[in-house]
């Protein structure tokens, strides 16, 4: 039945629900968060490498790329820590259901946004 | 692995067009998937208009509109027509769905109609559901027992015991929820897919089952099972209203405890 000549059904026309598009986020946070560490031993390694080592690297990070970068990162760890809070309810069984899984996006949703402009606002008042 | 894009041959064309001129008033417009193994090539997007006083309000009755009056060579698997065969189960304005429980009223622009997604295609809307079947018989789907037959009567189960199975037993195996699977999409040759393991737990939890512990054990490796990263669309797609992520959670669960 299955020869080379018969096509593949299509999948991409696949409409996004608020279940599948967090879901693909979790993932992507997964991998930027994994950069991000790569980003913050650097730091790290900068400081331990001088004075003068980490404040060219200060002067990258202080730049519109390096808030830029630093806002990205943050982002990613509230987003994937409270999408990994949901996802450990849905370990215990709890939350499958259609109604609670959206309300429970929505709460992650907000609860990523809130926190995150709390540590933007609380980093630049210091 | 994950894949962003159609093979060449799959690729969708603009196919034809089939207006409506007469005085119809409540038009609509459907969009379907077409490819013919006689005549081969790329598979093209048909586009038909039909009246809506002419035909009933399903998908399903617009596809057999279509069939008898305008293009007899349009080919796709209906039986019941009221959503308990599960034959016409195909991808609709976006989402999988059974086409005779389908209104069309529920979709504003044009009724676009593909086969079940990421399937080999038979012909038009019929795609090939081999590896799906096959799947549902590797889990052995029926009961395993060392236990003798009951000299009189059916092999009973109380009233508690057999409500663990609402839920499980309405599953008409349409293959909506597990061709909505991004996971099952880019993994079936492994991952089992939601319908199948929701029919996995439907005989691991069944109180006459003897064979649990095989039953769980079969799902233990990496891909079988845990491929499910509870994207749900296969619950948001049951046209049943069933649960198969809730399902597969609970066969998590089972895992879990028998480790610990």
């Amino acid at each position: 039945m299955t020869d080379s000549r018969t096509p593949l059904s299509p999948f991409l026309q696949y409409r996004p629900q608020l279940t599948s598009v967090l879901s693909i986020t979790h993932r992507i946070t997964g991998v930027l968060l994994c950069a991000g560490a790569v980003l913050l031993s650097l730091w790290l390694v900068a400081i331990a490498a001088g004075a003068e080592t980490y404040a060219a690297i200060s002067g990258h990070i202080a730049a519109w790329y390096g808030r830029f970068v630093i806002f990205g990162f943050v982002f990613s760890l509230y987003y994937h820590l409270c999408n990994g809070i949901r996802h450990l309810f849905w370990d215990m069984g709890l939350g499958l259901e259609i109604t609670t899984a959206y309300r429970s996006g929505y709460v992650v949703l907000v609860a990523t946004l809130l926190l995150t402009i709390v540590t933007f606002w609380a980093g630049s008042a210091s | 692995m994950a894949q962003f894009t159609l093979p060449k041959n799959s690729k969708v064309k603009q196919g034809n067009s089939f207006p409506l001129n007469n005085g119809a008033t409540r038009k609509k417009t459907l969009q379907v998937y077409r490819w013919d193994p006689d005549t081969g090539g790329n598979p093209r997007m048909d586009s038909y208009e039909i009246d809506l006083d002419k035909c009933g309000p399903m998908v399903l009755d617009a596809l057999i509109h279509i069939k008898n009056d305008i293009d007899s060579t349009l080919t796709f698997r209906r039986s019941c027509r009221e959503g308990i065969c599960g034959s016409c189960a195909m991808n609709i304005d976006g989402v999988n769905t059974l086409a005779c429980t389908k209104a069309m009223g529920e979709i504003k622009k044009n009724v676009r109609i593909y086969p079940l997604p990421h399937k080999p295609v038979v012909k038009d809307l019929v795609p090939d559901m081999k590896q799906f079947y096959a799947q549902y018989a590797a889990i052995k789907p029926w009961m395993q027992t060392g236990a003798p037959a009951p000299k009189q009567g059916e092999r009973l189960q109380t009233k508690e015991n057999r409500e663990k199975l609402d839920g499980l037993y309405e599953c008409i195996l349409c293959a909506c929820c597990s061709t909505s699977c991004p996971s099952y999409w880019w993994n079936s040759d492994r991952y089992l897919g939601p319908a199948t393991l929701l029919q996995a737990y439907r005989w691991i939890i069944d109180s006459r089952d003897g064979n649990t512990d095989e039953r769980l054990a079969e799902l233990e490796d990496p891909f079988s099972m845990y491929r499910c990263h509870t994207i749900m669309n296969c619950t948001n797609a049951c046209p049943k209203g069933l649960n198969p992520a809730k399902a597969i959670a609970e066969i998590k669960k089972l895992l879990a405890a028998k480790m610990l």
